[in-house]
């Protein structure tokens, strides 16, 4: 077993709930947006994290890039402690870190500059990682255009010249231009059409295996989580509760959120038994977070033990963990 | 009034009555200033009394608006510029858009995809609910929110009498949705429109809704047309599915047809397509998806002969020159795709 090339060690976010008084504002409490997350990712891998809106999924991600700063927590990229680098702010090294971990975008609408030449889009990362060989960077935009299913002369046009599709293959590989380790993958098919949807998957899963690239990949949407992922993550109001093998959570789900979350997707079969776990209520909201387990107001198989002691993640078979007092 | 809701309605229709709905040659253009986007081109399907119709289909196909067509509510610059749709035998698409008002919202009513922006932010939920009601129907103020009461409580609200005074920013996207079916309800429709009902929400939140929905349809046997994307969606909900691409109707047949035996080689790629959440896909050699070449067409300039043929992988010389026609291959089940046994006209 390789050493994992990111490894997130009890990450939390917390967001201050200010009040406005009468001269100045009070803390009157807080958000714990992310909270004691942690997992690792090898190369090769992809980790599914999963979860309803407001869950922290995306919050675990753009704290991973320091695009929020952490509360508390370590983030070890290559057994490197990064968020003291990030604090510290050099720019070199930050810059290095930076390069090694790439964010491919939900909208690809909205996160492709619309004045900016496919080319020119290309070229930004190149230009500030690799600043002293602007003599390889056509050469290198045309390449990256190939590895994501375009055409050289695509570099040329402008973002409204294309399908949501082929943007998101714009967006891929803008990620790629600096030969990343890890990609965070943030929704990156929620936009897209069924058919485009596939295209795009099956574009990630040939670039991994062909550059070894580790995969991040933040979606709500199951069925893709099960096709590109190695490893899945189950968030719920800001905790993990569930991690392990793709294929022994999808089957044997341990939490009992997880198996909610799975048996309320509808399956393509008419008629298919209705296995529905019924969960009653919706999320509570993260200012109001219930004490023990944040999952016992709507969870069927809740002891008295839940609603005072929050369930520490334990080990649950082979690389799996999950956080329950009363396991499926 | 839940009683009042159900004896108004006529017992399950048995199949050979007349359908509720029957739309024929519809045609909606889109005139922009680059031209003419044929973004329904010749559609025709029926719902029938107390059934759900699933329309499918990706973005563009069509099916969106082909339902707003019903209620003359196609937005400019797109008109509805042919067909017929036989509204209990009477094409909904001669009356007026005065003589329109009268038959949205009391006998077709619809649930919109957004229920953050369906529901006006600045009136309190009764005063919307209300409104609808002593629009269609005179009643003193006191009746209608006696009505909307008691439909909140019908669709799972709690406190419903409080609600009546809350905003829509005060319930959360779930609330809002059920909010959102409640006011499709108020007057007992005969058919409600249903798009996307579901795709802001969350799964778990989804499934609420999706049960409701199938609860109170199978309650008040009204008949639904639920316009999606989502093929779960539809294998849950429907009855019969309508599977659309760029303007023009595939396939219809009942739910399990498309699922167990499509024919129609859109239908079977699009399913085939979708990774599944009961599959397996890991191991050694992970095998890609199958995938659609190419992407959908530009309507304003549709390819001649069937739409799907510059990607489809049975396309023959004959598929570029030939419009087929929806045909029935089998009892219900209708395919416009030449190789499966359609007719077609010559383009």
């Amino acid at each position: 077993m390789s050493a994992a090339l990111l490894e997130v060690d009890g990450l939390s976010k917390w967001y201050p709930v200010r009040q406005r008084g009468l001269f100045r504002q009070h803390t009157t409490g807080e958000i714990r947006a992310v909270d004691d997350v942690s997992f690792r990712i090898r190369a090769g891998e992809t980790l599914g994290l999963v979860g309803e809106s407001g869950c922290g999924k995306t919050t675990t991600a753009r704290a991973i890039l320091n695009l929020v700063e952490p509360s508390a927590g370590f983030i070890r990229f290559e057994g490197r402690d990064v968020v003291p680098v990030f604090r510290e702010g050099d720019r070199a090294k930050v810059l290095q870190i930076r390069r090694s971990l790439q964010y491919v975008f939900q909208d690809p609408w909205l996160s492709l500059n619309p004045r900016w030449t496919i080319g020119e889009t290309l070229k930004e990362p190149l230009r500030v990682h690799l600043p002293d060989q602007p003599h390889r960077w056509e050469e290198r935009v045309e390449e990256l255009l190939r590895m994501v299913g375009l055409e050289p002369h695509h570099a040329w046009r402008y973002p409204h010249e294309f399908s949501g599709g082929q943007r998101q293959r714009v967006g891929i590989a803008r990620a790629l231009a600096v030969e990343p380790k890890l990609l965070i993958l943030d929704e990156p098919v929620s936009s897209l059409d069924v058919s485009v949807r596939a295209q795009i998957l099956n574009l990630l899963v040939a670039l991994q295996d062909r550059m070894g690239l580790a995969y991040l990949y933040i979606s709500h949407d199951l069925s893709s989580v099960r096709f590109i992922s190695t490893h899945v993550a189950v968030m719920y109001l800001g905790k993990l509760v569930e991690i392990g093998q793709v294929d022994a959570l999808f089957t044997r789900p341990r939490h009992h959120y997880t198996r909610a979350l799975l048996s309320a997707i509808p399956v393509p079969e008419p008629g298919a038994a209705n296995t529905r776990i019924a969960l009653q209520g919706e999320v509570p909201s993260a200012m109001r977070r219930p004490p023990g387990c944040p999952f016992h107001p709507r969870c069927a198989a809740a002891l008295p033990v839940c609603r005072e002691v929050e369930p520490p993640l334990t080990p649950a078979g082979e690389q799996h963990r999950m956080a329950c007092h009363n396991p499926v | 009034m839940l009683s009042t809701l159900a004896s108004a309605s006529r017992p399950v229709a048995a199949a050979p009555e007349a359908p509720l709905v029957r739309v024929e040659d519809l045609r909606v253009h889109f005139f922009t200033r680059d031209g003419v986007v044929r973004a329904v081109d010749g559609m025709d399907y029926v719902v029938n009394k107390a059934e759900t119709l699933g329309i499918v289909g990706e973005s563009g196909s069509g099916k969106t608006v082909s339902s707003l067509a019903m209620l003359q509510l196609v937005p400019p610059p797109a008109r509805t510029v042919g067909g017929r749709i036989l509204f209990r035998g009477e094409n909904l698409l001669e009356r007026t858009p005065k003589a329109m008002a009268s038959v949205r919202g009391k006998h077709i009513a619809m649930i919109f995809q957004n229920p953050a922006t369906s529901l006006n932010p600045i009136y309190s939920i009764g005063a919307q609910l209300c409104e609808i009601v002593r629009w269609h129907e005179k009643v003193s103020r006191r009746q209608a929110e006696e009505r909307a009461t008691a439909l909140l409580n019908l669709v799972g609200i709690s406190d419903p009498a409080a609600r009546l005074r809350q905003f829509p920013h005060e319930l959360s996207g779930g609330m809002k949705q059920r909010v959102g079916i409640a006011r499709a309800l108020l007057c007992n429709p005969a058919l409600v429109l249903a798009d996307e009902p579901t795709t802001a929400l969350d799964v778990t939140i989804q499934a609420q809704i999706l049960d409701l929905l199938a609860e109170l349809q199978a309650r008040l046997h009204m008949s639904m047309v639920l316009v999606t994307h989502d093929m779960g969606v539809v294998a849950r909900m429907a009855d019969r599915i309508t599977v659309m691409y760029a303007g023009r109707v595939c396939e219809t047949a009942s739910a399990r047809t498309i699922f167990t035996a499509p024919r129609h080689p859109y239908t079977r790629a699009l399913l085939e397509s979708m990774p599944r959440v009961d599959h397996s896909y890991s191991g050694r050699a992970r095998q890609p998806l199958p995938t659609i070449a190419g992407r959908p067409p530009n309507l304003l300039h549709p390819p001649a002969g069937c739409r799907f043929h510059d990607r489809c992988p049975e396309a023959t010389a004959e598929c570029r020159r030939v419009l087929p026609v929806e045909t029935e291959v089998a009892p219900g089940h209708t395919v416009s795709c030449i190789r499966h046994g359609s007719q077609g006209v010559a383009a």
